[in-house]
């Protein structure tokens, strides 16, 4: 059973994966100290395909990929969030966690059961459709090929300067 | 409609008009590479099928935040990365030099119209110097190294009107912990910010510095100062350029514009645990202080130690404080030193430790204990910040913790004689 992880507004990478444990770059090890000192009951009792939902500016601060990939080792596979600190935002799409937009992020709590429909731009909670924030295009692709390390394997240099609207 | 100074930079790098919303793959001047983001960039430009780097002469290398090796792991990465940088053919600093941003400047690494980019938040130091700089993570950056170039979203821009002169003892850092506390911690996010008026034209390179370090607190992608005299006077010195003229449209669309006068600001504090929550000095002089750092990207230049070395005077620090003082370069280090003050820090009881990040990133040394308070001149107080998350960080202007570093609690620096 899918469990939420519910956390409050400005929860930064320093809370998600404190500076000591940098040296590590092993998903699984990264997720041993994922919300150390903040939560701790999170690495320990966190399974494959929970989710975390969050208020404003979700992953502020540095721009450490740690982040995202520690919590994607702990098995996270989405976070939703009122908001995302820019970097977090595309660390996250770049190695494979997806992160949700949603208004009304807050009024999902713990014990709920959330799907994501992302071409239909809803969540639905325990039936109940929330509306989320489309993806860009340019990172749907990202998120579609399953990364930007997949993404950037595709060819061997990129057109430099090609402009689209958003 | 007219242009932004990001869109005219962005316009310039990609031959063909663009504005803000629209996504473009840039081609990238610089990027910056440290010992704790740089061994999993490479691994993921590896992991791209990256072989050769693009330009290795637009990277900068460098080990910051774990140096002298605090630990087997960063020796590991130490090493991982002096490999790389030799089958690569990219010069590296190693640990010679200090910290990332301050060096990165000082190298000339980042001029007026440029795109920069750094595997670190504060990368938006760069603004500074007229470059467009922002902080990206490990596998962007290693596709910047694969491809230089990057997709970029041209960010809509705030901008920022200073006007005035600062009090005595009341200065850049102060202002920035104030224009942080007024647009928030997520405020600015995904635009950019043009620090303007005739506060900024007055501020030197190093106070604009401290400035753009803190665009980021507000969720920025960068801050920027329009290049005058002083910002072409300073890269002039570093390399080859020739000055053109480049700032904002008359009209150009602003999404957010904030004045701010500084006459009658007080020196400010951010209270634990957010960046944004900065006060007037007065509402938390008092509050008893374990640990002093003064050092950083932020706040660790010469211009900053002059005016610890003016507040101090020929007094000690309090021995109920630990103080330690980083520069944040070696060559500011050494201007330190020439000039004779850090005789006098050691003196007053100081401990003077060699340019790196320091307790800044909470991983080399200078850990706190649950309970203990820090005043630290650096750029985050979040929880857990410089160790353990039962302790504080306050973060304030070099003068106030000069000042607070003679008493042991925090102090306004105007009220020391």
């Amino acid at each position: 059973m899918m469990r939420v992880w519910k956390f409050g507004d400005n929860i930064d990478t320093d809370a998600i994966i404190p500076g000591r444990f940098l040296t590590i770059y092993d998903p699984r090890e990264l997720a041993k100290h994922a919300f150390e000192g903040i939560r701790d009951e999170f690495a320990s009792e966190v399974k494959t395909g929970d989710i975390i939902v969050a208020g404003k500016n979700f992953g502020c601060g540095s721009s450490r990929e740690h982040a995202p990939i520690a919590l994607k080792g702990a098995g996270i596979t989405m976070v939703i969030a009122e908001s995302f600190a820019r970097i977090f935002y595309r660390n996250a799409i770049n190695v494979g966690l997806l992160p949700v937009v949603c208004d009304e992020a807050g009024s999902i709590i713990e014990g709920n059961s959330v799907m994501v429909d992302l071409t239909g731009g809803y969540l639905i909670v325990e039936g109940e459709k929330l509306p989320i924030e489309p993806i860009p295009d340019f990172l749907m692709r990202i998120v579609n090929s399953g990364g930007l390390v997949e993404y950037a394997r595709e060819f061997e240099e990129v057109p430099v300067c090609i402009a689209s609207h958003q | 409609m007219g242009a932004t100074i990001v869109e005219k930079i962005f316009s310039m790098k990609c031959k063909k008009d663009v504005c803000a919303g629209e996504v473009v793959m840039a081609p990238v001047d610089n990027a910056m590479i440290h010992d704790i983001t740089g061994p999993l960039a490479i691994r993921k430009f590896y992991e791209m099928g990256g072989k050769l780097v693009h330009s290795p002469e637009r990277v900068t290398m460098l080990f910051d935040h774990q140096i002298p090796a605090d630990s087997i792991e960063a020796a590991e990465n130490h090493v991982y990365m002096r490999n790389f940088a030799k089958e690569q053919r990219i010069y590296n600093y190693d640990l010679r030099e200090g910290v990332c941003h301050q060096v990165t400047m000082e190298m000339g690494k980042a001029a007026p119209g440029e795109i920069v980019v750094g595997a670190d938040s504060h990368t938006c130091m760069y603004g500074a110097g007229g470059a467009f700089a922002t902080g990206i993570g490990s596998t962007d950056m290693g596709f910047a190294l694969k491809f230089g170039a990057l997709y970029f979203r041209v960010p809509e821009t705030i901008r920022v009107t200073a006007n005035g002169s600062f009090q005595k003892r009341v200065g850049p850092k102060d202002l920035i912990l104030s224009v942080a506390a007024d647009i928030g911690a997520d405020g600015a996010t995904y635009k950019a910010i043009e620090f303007t008026g005739n506060t900024m034209e007055a501020m030197n390179m190093s106070g604009r510095m401290t400035c753009c370090n803190m665009a980021i607190e507000m969720g920025a992608k960068a801050g920027i100062v329009p290049p005058d005299t002083i910002t072409w006077d300073y890269i002039s010195r570093l390399r080859n350029i020739v000055p053109f003229q480049l700032e904002s449209d008359n009209n150009a669309s602003f999404i957010g514009e904030r004045t701010y006068n500084v006459t009658n600001l007080s020196p400010q504090v951010a209270e634990p645990h957010n960046v944004d929550l900065g006060v007037d000095v007065a509402k938390v002089a008092g509050t008893t202080i374990d640990q002093v750092f003064i050092g950083s990207c932020t706040n660790g230049r010469f211009e900053d130690f002059v005016e610890v070395a003016e507040v101090l005077g020929n007094r000690n620090f309090s021995d109920t404080v630990r103080v330690i003082i980083i520069p944040a370069s070696r060559q500011e280090y050494l201007k330190t030193l020439r000039a004779g003050l850090i005789e006098r820090f050691v003196t007053a009881g100081a401990l003077v430790e060699a340019p790196c990040c320091g307790p800044c990133m909470g991983g080399a040394f200078g850990l706190l204990a649950p309970g203990e308070v820090s005043l630290s001149t650096s750029n985050r107080n979040f929880k857990g910040r410089q160790g353990s998350t039962g302790a504080s960080v306050y973060l304030c202007s070099p003068a106030t913790a000069a000042a607070s570093g003679i008493y042991g609690e925090i102090t306004d620096p105007r009220e020391v004689e």
